[in-house]
This record gives C-alpha cells, structure tokens and sequence, in this order.
C-alpha cells in the first residue's frame, strides 16, 4: 500500500508542476490567477496524501482547511481587485 | 470486508488523480481563458472529490473522516466559486470568447 500511495504522489507531482507553465506564459493576468488557483487545489490534496502515509492525518487535515479557505480567500479577492481596471480598459 | 474497503478506496484514488492530470492538461492545451476556466471548474473539482472521498473510504469510521467529509463539502462548494468569479471578472473586464477558427459572421 506504501508503493501505491508513493506512485500516486508522483504523479499528483507531475500534475501540480504542468500548471505552472500556464503561471509562467499565460497572456492575461486571469490565466495567472486560474494556474495559481489549480496548483493551489493540487496542494491540498498532496497535503492530505503526506499525512496518510506518516499516520497524522488527524494534524494534516486542519493544515489542509486553511490552505483551501487561503486560497479561495485569495482568489476572490484578486477577482475583485480587478474591477477598478475594468472601466480604464473601456 | 476491509479487502473491499481497501478496492473501494484504491479505485477512488486512482479515479481521482486521473481527472487531475486530464484537468491540468486541459488547462495548458485549450485555446481560450474561459475554455481553461472550464476545465479547472469542472474537471479538477471532479478529481479533487474522488481522491478526498477514496481517503475517507481508507480511512474508515473515525472522526478524521468526518473532517474529510468536511472539507468534500467545503470544497465542491468553493472550487466552482473561484471559477466562477474569475471568468465572470475576465468577462467585465472585456476579454472576448473564443469562436473557433472559422470567421466571425456578424
């Protein structure tokens, strides 16, 4: 079962690291933030994983909550930031 | 029984992680930011809820599995929100949609 969990988290690895080209090289600031949040999702979920194979999932789980509130918390409020840049690109 | 516990979970986690990578893919390979903004909405928040709940399903009846439920919930609430209000925003903010690569008729 250890083998199994460590193959999984290498491919939630490749998968966490294919976003990060749409952080690099997205054309608009919106791809940016969609990579970011993507990333973010992928974290989580690797966070949990990490605490089911050392047996503290109880202390990883909390970790993970605040990290998915931070996140969604995050992207909101960049969305909203930008309405101010909305009417000068009109 | 924990035999069909463990199968349960293993095709779970399995399930999980296979829509993660076809969502990271699908954000790098479409065309358009509201064609990405799709696939992370749907796609990944699909993965995302297999992997959590193959983890509760190993885990059992305990009360790190309700916290597991708790954040399924937290999270198929979220994860389309975040998508949501981005695409809404790119759309105020006056970004065009993809039409494919036929020409524009009126």
């Amino acid at each position: 079962m250890q083998t199994f969990f460590i193959t999984i988290a290498l491919v939630l690895c490749i998968a966490l690291l294919i976003p990060f080209y749409r952080v690099y090289k997205g054309p608009t600031v919106f791809d940016r933030l969609l990579g970011g949040a993507a990333v973010g999702a992928k974290i989580l979920t690797l966070i949990l994983l990490f605490g089911l194979m050392f047996d503290r999932l109880d202390m990883f789980i909390d970790i993970s909550l605040g990290y998915a509130i931070l996140n969604f918390v995050g992207v909101i409020a960049m969305a909203k930031y930008f309405r101010s840049s909305a009417r000068a690109a009109k | 029984m924990s035999f069909l516990q463990d199968a349960l979970a293993v095709i779970l986690v399995l399930g999980g992680t296979f829509f993660m990578l076809v969502g990271s893919i699908g954000i790098n390979r479409l065309p358009d930011f509201f064609t990405r903004a799709h696939a992370a909405g749907k796609v990944d928040t699909l993965g995302i809820l297999m992997f959590l709940t193959g983890l509760a399903v190993f885990e059992g009846f305990t009360l790190t599995s309700a916290k597991l439920l708790l954040i399924i919930v937290f999270v198929a609430f979220t994860s389309p929100v975040a998508a949501h209000a981005l695409a809404r925003r790119a759309l105020l903010y006056g970004m065009k949609p993809w039409y494919g690569n036929r020409k524009n008729e009126g």
